[in-house]
């Protein structure tokens, strides 16, 4: 028998897999194709849209009130800060002041909101990684955090508390005692979940030098928040642009040095410490007084000034059937969301819609660096991976 | 911390083919000609003085009645100097824009979802696909004429066994409370 040439050579072809869309460590619908060499990744092509319900046409068909609402329902772990976004724009057009008590309402959600989320991102990428523990832990401190939103709002998740104006509510009695005491005890917390994992061999071995971004890449890939300060840039939007009172403010920005995956675990953590150190201050340094802006063109009258003002019952009619009215503009409101830069472009157009609503979802922008970041790991890599970008897929798909 | 960024602005005008400049408050924008935009973008990118070195976001708009009709909205983000800058440009149904992949890559699924949700064509794009609505979805759901609940509905056949799409039936005609308000 005479060989071949050609038959000496075996073609091999790469494996294709479906990765999602309901694998749990997907973190929701992400449908990725993978290309695999053996188990090695040559391609990663993230399919999605599966959660996508069109929010931003929506808003165009609501009053700036009623679009409110949506914010919350886009990154559904961090609920407040993106209702914060939103309001911050609107003021900017509106040209809105809200009384300084409104300012730190928003910023301890805000930080609490940091917290909720990151509580989540950590401990979920650990599970997905392996460790069961540190997940359950995080979700107990979470449900404490749901609480305070409950107590300030009637809802544990989509809030609507934040409002163009101010906030919807002034906070309950009590309720100021009750964070400081969370805030007492919640280092511990934190203390424990680091136990577990940040030494630990297993966590290390599956996190350092994986996924590793260049501080060059991180800004070609358009990255923000912990994405790009895990490559070693100290960018965060509380201290680069400052809005609220977060110029007044004591706290520093952790940055990474390697820029893989464990670096940004660490810098989750800790911005969880600072957001504690936040939540502090606010607490020394809320004053008394408003919690709203008192032009009722804006903000709805009280309930005691509507039973006794025919102006203040024609205000509220006004505002909750027609809506606040914004003057021409637009704006690019940009905060330092859990996840990164959330931004809101906004577009008015003297009426009481939107005429555009742009979101600029953090998350949308970390998952298409995922083909760039994956390739050449392991395929169980990409779940460390899909895990440190702490996607969630309300705001990707939007 | 805008001081230097109006400065650079100023210097701008005489060196990029700029048709209007726009300052809303602190946010500075600037309009040039859809064949123009990837040199601003290059230019705004790599100059120097300007090191608009991240691409933020890209956003299409739908200007319906206007002769054109679209506008996409780049928005640049200098970590430098700490500016961020909008770039606008404008174009018409049928005319294209050169895609920016080639300077921003990152530019790829923001162009992928104006063009799945805008139908504005990115010209020289590496993977022009939808990517946020359906797989074999059929129109550009952002546009002003596009109806807010679309124009067909999915349901499960459970004769075919699989999901089925059928045009939609609406119960109760849409409304959207527009009216003329008498104050």
């Amino acid at each position: 028998m005479i060989l071949k040439k050609k038959e000496l050579v075996r073609e091999l072809k790469n494996f294709t897999i479906n990765f999602g869309p309901q694998h749990p460590a997907a973190h929701g619908v992400l449908r990725l194709i993978l290309e695999l060499d053996g188990e090695v990744i040559k391609r990663a092509d993230p399919h999605i849209g599966l959660l996508h319900r069109g929010t931003e046409k929506l808003i165009e068909y609501k009053t700036y009130l009623q679009a409110l609402p949506y914010f919350d329902r886009l990154d559904y772990v961090s609920m407040m800060a993106q209702e914060h976004t939103y309001s911050l724009a609107v003021e900017k057009i509106g040209n809105i002041k809200i009384p300084l008590r409104a300012q730190y309402i928003r910023v301890l959600f805000a930080e609490i909101t940091r917290i909720l989320n990151h509580l989540l991102s950590v401990g979920c990428h650990a599970m997905d990684v392996g460790a069961m523990t540190p997940f359950l832990w995080a979700f107990e401190e979470r449900e404490k955090l749901m609480e305070f939103y409950e107590r300030v709002s009637g809802a544990r998740m989509h809030a609507a508390y934040i409002r163009p104006g101010g906030v919807s509510a002034d906070l309950p009695l009590g309720f100021l005692d009750d964070v400081y005491l969370f805030a007492n005890q919640f280092a511990l917390r934190l203390d424990e979940i680091e136990e577990m994992l940040t030494g630990s061999r297993i966590w290390k071995e599956r996190l350092v030098d994986i996924g590793v971004v260049s501080s060059k890449k991180a800004i070609d890939w358009g990255f923000s928040g912990v994405m790009l300060r895990g490559s070693g840039l100290p960018w965060d939007l509380r201290k680069t642009q400052p809005y609220e009172i977060y110029s007044e403010l004591n706290f520093s920005i952790p940055v990474g040095s390697s820029g893989d995956c464990y670096d940004r675990y660490l810098i989750r953590v800790e911005e969880m410490r600072q957001s504690l150190f936040l939540i502090q201050q606010c607490l020394e340094k809320i004053p008394e007084g408003t919690i709203k802006s008192s032009n009722y063109k804006i903000t709805a009258p009280s309930r005691i000034e509507m039973k006794t003002s025919m102006e203040a019952v024609i205000h509220h009619f006004k505002l909750y059937t027609e809506g606040l009215v914004l003057p021409h503009g637009e704006t690019y409101t940009a905060t330092e969301a859990p996840k990164g830069e959330f931004g809101v472009y906004l577009i008015s157009n003297n009426t009481e819609k939107p005429y555009r609503c742009k979101i600029k979802a953090p998350g949308f922008g970390h998952l298409q660096a995922l083909n760039d970041m994956s390739i050449g790991h392991m395929i169980a890599d990409v779940v460390t991976i899909i895990g440190t970008q702490d996607i969630v897929f309300g705001e990707v798909d939007r | 911390m805008y001081i230097q960024k109006l400065k650079n602005l100023e210097e701008l005008k005489n060196i990029l083919p700029i048709l209007i400049y726009q300052q809303f408050k602190d946010e500075n924008s600037i309009v040039v000609a859809n064949n123009n935009i990837i040199f601003t973008l290059n230019f705004l990118k790599n100059h120097i003085g300007c090191q608009y070195k991240m691409l933020t976001c890209i956003s299409g708009i739908d200007l319906l009645g206007t002769a054109y009709r679209f506008c996409v909205s780049y928005e640049l983000l200098s970590l430098t100097y700490n500016s961020r800058l909008r770039v606008k440009t404008f174009v018409d149904e049928i005319t294209f824009i050169n895609s920016s992949v080639s300077i921003f890559i990152n530019a790829n699924w923001w162009e992928r979802e104006i063009w799945d949700l805008y139908g504005i064509y990115f010209d020289k794009h590496p993977d022009l696909r939808r990517i946020l609505t359906d797989y074999g979805f059929e129109g550009h759901p952002m546009r002003k004429d596009f109806p807010l609940y679309g124009y067909v509905e999915l349901r499960y056949d459970e004769s075919k066994k699989r999901v089925i799409v059928e045009p939609l039936e609406l119960t109760q005609e849409f409304r959207s409370f527009t009216f003329e308000t008498p104050w």
